[in-house]
């Protein structure tokens, strides 16, 4: 394996590929005596459409995350008991471009690696299972729909973009799930668990050449190559709606503010797009802010609010939201900010002050091992070096964030999404 | 893992932990005070006020600002009850210094933002600033109030509310909704002044810096807390521990417009608790009859007969209690109840099997070890530490211990355990049952 050492954060990662393509990733950290394993398929939520070397196809929105729950099921059982029983703590999730599973343990490692990667490589659906986890993964959709923030959050969405899959909910819908069948989760996993578009990441202190062994041993499948992926082609820059607003059972209107961006690249170029918008998302409505603490000042948003940066294949947009009395008055104040930090800029000190913070955020973050796993995952499907993050910040000088307010974070740009309390309701 | 502990000045300790290991350090001052009706709300809102602001960065904006500067580090207030130590607090969690970008120390500056937010905040006519203590008088009351929307929680607290009801044990560490509306600046103020003179403080560091220097850094807020309070040394921290019922069991019920009823039990643990022998025991049968998926409550009450949505045990080890929570359809209550002590009755004839105890086992172990790689984790292992008295090695000399337990330790700690209050969440309309 090849080992790279990353000074100034003070760690060692391992790095190998077997023949048949599946990406190996080791943190090895001396001295923990917990360790953690991330097996991840590039796949998720977004890719409904592609084509795996037999023609494009089109498949119901759902699947990836159906996989993820039908997976855990084996010929003798269910791999999460299993998991248990062995002392390890597991679990899975699907994100909008990518599907993982997971545990943590303090004994027993290598057998729970080989369970991981057992489990997620064959799988074993009946018809009959497939009809069940219907109801259950209905009753679960059917619960998010009550959830309010998530749906403002889906409402921005479609007020940004015109035919992106992120449109659409990671889960799917009542209907579209109702089209799975077994037949379509054994197509979908042999296109997208096929081990050139999945990775292994390990953190803890492991050896690095024996976590390659196992996966050797388990993982013998050659598969194909990754499949090619559709989003619905190049959108316009601008949102598609700027405004729209519903009522839900809610005690405080809820509202999100996005801003459509450039769709992201892959490569180094895409890290930076992420540290300057991350930056930008802080300079704008951060805790330190001058925006943020006039509004809570005003009584306009309170400490229910964040603002962040966000990309997935496809598309990036930044979003900010929260609680608030009167959304529109927020997001004038913001709009009104926007065009002030791109024509007059940031005092030095504080963005300076900014820099550091993220940076000093982003290090933090290394503490934990599952976020430490994720990212060194999603940054291999990305094709970017994540942990090179410190020397980029060191090159971003206040202009190009500057330039990024301007270019950006424009009225054409934006959408405002509200959700209202029901008349009559609390 | 070199983990130090010494005494500062009269009644001010400091714990280090000198790793390498965190990309972050922590630092923090928590004050220990008997947790007290009447008293326990305007200590509550101390930390919360001090946190808004002090004499060079007077708002919340400014903190924040300073915050940023250091790397984004984070200084948050902290309210807990550990046994009847009610403790107080600022948790600073800071990017270690190996990581700056270049080069430079946050653990000096940290160090002078948490004592000036201790020692010097925002004042107005020589007491807290009225708009800040009544900002944070309504998040406490609101904090209070909250307590209620997590029913699974609430029927816990409202259970050791009543089976403590005369002890200090039974007070909440925000105290009592009328007691935090009453709060003005003087009486918050008096309350800052009575923890300073008075109360224990403990000094918390984990990171990569030598002892020399956290000794250093912390040496102004140390003289600060000696300035105020003298050569006094505060009282020691105690915590009455009733080892068995004092009376038959009593049931409590509460009706509010839920759908799914709550029944929490509350036993004695006979008096098995951290710094005796049996702790580990205690721990371990706490694990093996419900404290996790495959532990009795959960494998037979929950899955085999589906009397319960969740049913699961916890144990306070400092005040030598057990209680079980459950949550169960309003006519079920009696046959849940039942078959929860049917289970503890198989525990006291010993009818698990050794791969039961082994399990248990491995997961009480895994939670010790694995707080060795969590700073928050070790922060409140050796708070429980300071507020007992009790320092007998760290959380792996724990786990070393929970190794050598045997199914007759574990048959004689369920022997001890007994009920002594019932409380029974039960919806409106329906008073004819429970």
């Amino acid at each position: 394996m090849r080992e790279t050492r990353y000074e100034k954060l003070g760690m060692d990662i391992f790095q190998g590929s077997l023949d048949n393509g599946l990406r190996v990733i080791v943190d090895k950290r001396p001295g923990y005596g917990k360790q953690f394993a991330f097996f991840a398929t590039r796949y998720g939520g977004l890719d409904t459409r592609f084509d795996a070397g037999e023609g494009w196809w089109d498949t119901p929105a759902g699947v990836a995350h159906f996989l993820e729950h039908k997976l855990f099921d084996t010929k003798d059982g269910n791999a999460l008991q299993l998991m248990a029983a062995n002392g390890a703590d597991p679990n899975a999730f699907t994100a909008f471009g990518i599907t993982g599973y997971f545990f943590q343990c303090t004994q027993g490692f290598e057998e729970n690696l080989r369970t991981l990667l057992g489990f997620v490589t064959e799988p074993w659906f009946t018809p009959e299972s497939v009809a069940k986890e219907q109801g259950i993964i209905g009753q679960e959709i059917a619960m998010g729909d009550d959830e309010a923030e998530t749906e403002v959050f889906y409402d921005l969405l479609g007020c940004l973009y015109a035919h992106h899959p992120v449109r659409t909910h990671i889960a799917g819908t009542q209907e579209s799930i109702s089209h799975i069948t077994d037949q379509t989760l054994y197509a979908c996993h042999r296109a997208f668990y096929t081990p050139a578009n999945m990775v292994l990441t390990v953190v803890g202190d492991v050896d690095p050449q024996g976590v390659l062994e196992i996966a050797r041993q388990v993982v013998t499948g050659q598969g194909g190559p990754a499949p090619r992926r559709d989003y619905g082609g190049e959108e316009g820059s601008d949102a598609v709606r700027h405004e729209t607003s519903r009522s839900m059972e809610v005690s405080t209107p809820l509202f999100q503010v996005g801003f459509k961006l450039p769709v992201p690249q892959d490569g180094a170029q895409r890290l930076r797009d992420q540290l300057v918008g991350a930056l930008a998302a802080d300079l704008l409505a951060g805790d330190a802010s001058p925006l943020y603490n006039r509004l809570y000042g005003q009584g306009l948003v309170n400490r229910a609010f964040s603002c962040g940066y966000e990309d997935y294949p496809g598309c990036a947009f930044l979003a900010l939201g929260g609680e608030s009395r009167d959304p529109a008055a927020v997001r004038d104040a913001v709009l009104d900010q926007c065009r002030r930090l791109g024509s007059e800029g940031f005092d030095p000190a504080w963005f300076e002050r900014c820099k550091k913070a993220a940076y000093g955020g982003m290090v933090s973050q290394l503490n934990s091992f599952e976020n430490t796993a994720v990212e060194l995952a999603q940054g291999y499907f990305d094709g970017m070096d994540y942990l090179t993050f410190p020397e980029v910040f060191r090159t971003i000088r206040p202009q190009e964030v500057q330039e990024f307010f301007a270019r950006c974070l424009t009225p054409e740009r934006c959408a405002l999404a509200v959700i209202t309390p029901k008349e009559g309701g609390r | 893992m070199d983990v130090i502990r010494e005494p500062l000045a009269p009644g001010v300790f400091l714990t280090a932990i000198r790793t390498g290991k965190f990309k972050s350090a922590t630092l923090s001052a928590t004050f220990l005070t008997p947790l007290e009706r009447g008293r326990a709300s305007a200590n509550a809102a101390v930390p919360f006020i001090l946190r808004r602001g002090c004499r060079e960065w007077p708002t919340m904006e400014a903190v924040s600002a300073r915050l940023d500067e250091l790397y984004g580090g984070m200084l948050e207030p902290t309210v807990r009850s550990k046994g009847e130590t009610q403790c107080l607090g600022l948790i600073g969690s800071f990017l270690d210094d190996p990581y700056t970008l270049e080069g430079e120390s946050v653990l000096e500056p940290a160090a002078g933002l948490l004592a000036q937010l201790l020692l010097e905040p925002a004042t107005q006519e020589g007491i807290f600033r009225p708009d800040y203590v009544d900002g944070e008088r309504d998040n406490l009351l609101l904090a209070i109030r909250a307590q209620m929307n997590d029913k699974r929680q609430y029927a816990t607290l409202r259970l050791i509310q009543e089976m403590c009801r005369t002890e200090a044990y039974g007070v909440d560490r925000y105290g009592a909704e009328e007691e935090a509306a009453a709060l003005t600046p003087q009486s918050a103020w008096e309350a800052y002044q009575e923890l300073l003179a008075s109360a224990q403080v403990e000094l918390h560091y984990c990171g990569s810096a030598d002892l020399q220097r956290v000794r250093q850094v912390l040496a102004p807020l140390v003289e600060g807390l000696r300035a105020r309070r003298g050569e006094r040394t505060p009282a020691a921290l105690r915590c009455a521990v009733v080892d068995r019922p004092q009376g038959p069991v009593r049931t409590v019920v509460d009706r509010l417009d839920v759908t799914q009823g709550k029944l929490c039990m509350g036993f004695r643990a006979g008096g098995a608790r951290i710094g005796r022998e049996d702790y580990p025991a205690l721990l371990v049968f706490n694990a093996l009859y419900g404290g996790t998926a495959t532990s009795k409550l959960f494998l037979n009450v929950r899955e085999k007969l589906s009397l319960c949505y969740y049913a699961s045990a916890s144990t306070d080890p400092v005040k030598s209690l057990c209680a079980v929570s459950s949550g169960v359809e309003f006519d079920r209550m009696d046959q849940a109840q039942e078959e929860i002590l049917t289970q503890l009755e198989a525990v006291r004839a010993g009818a698990f099997t050794d791969e039961e105890l082994k399990s248990a086992k491995q997961a009480v172990i895994h939670s010790f070890k694995s707080a060795l790689d969590s700073r928050s984790r070790l922060e409140q292992f050796y708070l429980t530490a300071a507020v007992t008295g009790v320092w007998d090695g760290g959380p792996e000399e724990t786990a070393r211990r929970v190794e050598s337990v045997t199914a007759q330790e574990v048959v004689r700690i369920a022997q001890g355990i007994e009920l002594d209050t019932v409380y029974r969440l039960m919806g409106k309309g329906d008073e004819d049952r429970a």
